[in-house]
């Protein structure tokens, strides 16, 4: 009998180092934050995923399909589908994000352009697609030609930058937890994006966040859309593996 | 037309609070921020918002610059009839919006 509870922990303990615990930054929030959030009523965020949802019926132009003319409904086709972003194309050869996946659907299959970064048409449809996947667990792809590219992103990670000179590594997994300036540092996960955040007041993808965080060490930021922060992010959804996706998020 | 969100009950029991909720997107510029060529940014607010119940006025407010943009009201009122529910939004360079809903009082 007594040996029953130690193979327990013994599990226990092989459990928690296979997917160690992780806390998302929406329980560092207040109280008022986390029900904004929770709420699809007074959730901001929603106000981009309606209009997604109007431009996933509507076609870019006269000759083109609409999203929902390939894809159908987006709460069935749609599922799961951001929770595994970044993936492989198979065309470039390279990662893309969810939002350069729908400018080359729109390039490939709707002979549409491509939309400009943090336009809010795309923030509109990636959160759309986005939302389908709300509770469902972060799952990368287990695909081999991705890993070169995520230990990229993770050296990234690591790497020390700016005038500051420090790595994201340094706050997000040595000081997680403690504060900055009054506020509490999080363990910088990138499970709700696109989100919408208070202080800027509107919805922002993982990018527009990513290069928000180089200015704040005085770096110079990558330019949006750049395959360096396609890499970071790869490297971020492989460590939040598992974790629920939370979009469209609220952070303060 | 900006975007709106409006959370009501579909119906109701006659004398019954209800709670309404009303989120719109709107930028509630407060003109006193510099944009990025360095000049003020004119105002753009939201300055009243009401609703109207079968077109009594049973909440208005009014809005100012420190409210945030996209921004949200809630309150309640009593279900009295059948009838239509009406939440309009005023504010500078001419902005104004009205959404109805309906609700039904058994």
């Amino acid at each position: 009998m007594t040996r029953v509870p130690g193979l327990l922990l013994l599990l226990a303990a092989l459990g928690a180092a296979a997917q160690p615990a992780r806390r998302s930054g929406f329980e560092d929030m207040s109280p008022q934050t986390r029900a904004m959030q929770r709420d699809d009523a007074q959730n901001p965020g929603m106000l981009w995923v309606q209009d997604g949802a109007a431009l996933w019926e509507r076609a870019p132009g006269p000759a083109a399909a609409s999203c929902a003319g390939c894809h159908g409904d987006a709460r069935v086709s749609m599922r799961g589908v951001a929770a595994r972003y970044p993936a492989w194309d198979e065309t470039l050869q390279h990662p893309v994000d969810l939002a350069q996946r729908i400018n080359l659907c729109r390039e490939r299959h709707q002979g549409a352009t491509a939309l400009p970064v943090e336009q809010q048409d795309l923030l509109a449809l990636e959160s759309h697609v986005a939302l389908q996947s709300r509770g469902l667990p972060v799952a990368p792809p287990a695909d081999e030609r991705l890993q070169p590219f995520r230990v990229r992103g993770e050296a990234a990670w690591r790497e020390r930058i700016g005038q500051l000179n420090l790595s994201c590594a340094q706050c997000h997994d040595e000081r997680a937890g403690q504060r900055l300036a009054g506020s509490p540092i999080p363990e910088g996960h990138a499970n709700g994006y696109p989100l919408y955040r208070l202080e800027w007041q509107g919805l922002g993808s993982l990018q527009r966040r990513l290069r928000n965080c180089m200015t704040g060490v005085r770096a110079e930021p990558w330019p949006a859309g750049s395959a360096a922060l396609v890499e970071l992010s790869l490297y971020l959804a492989w460590r939040d593996r598992g974790m629920a996706l939370e979009s469209p998020a609220v952070r303060p | 037309m900006a975007r709106t969100l409006i959370t009501s009950p579909a119906t109701a029991k006659r004398g019954e609070v209800i709670e309404l909720r009303a989120l719109i997107a709107h930028p509630m510029e407060t003109g006193f921020r510099p944009g990025a060529d360095g000049l003020l940014l004119p105002r753009n607010l939201i300055t009243r918002f009401s609703c109207r119940y079968n077109g009594d006025l049973v909440f208005s407010a009014d809005l100012f610059a420190a409210v945030a943009a996209n921004p949200y009201v809630s309150f309640f009122t009593v279900a009295t009839d059948s009838g239509t529910l009406s939440f309009s939004w005023e504010g500078d360079h001419g902005f104004a919006q009205t959404e109805t809903v309906a609700l039904a009082v058994t």
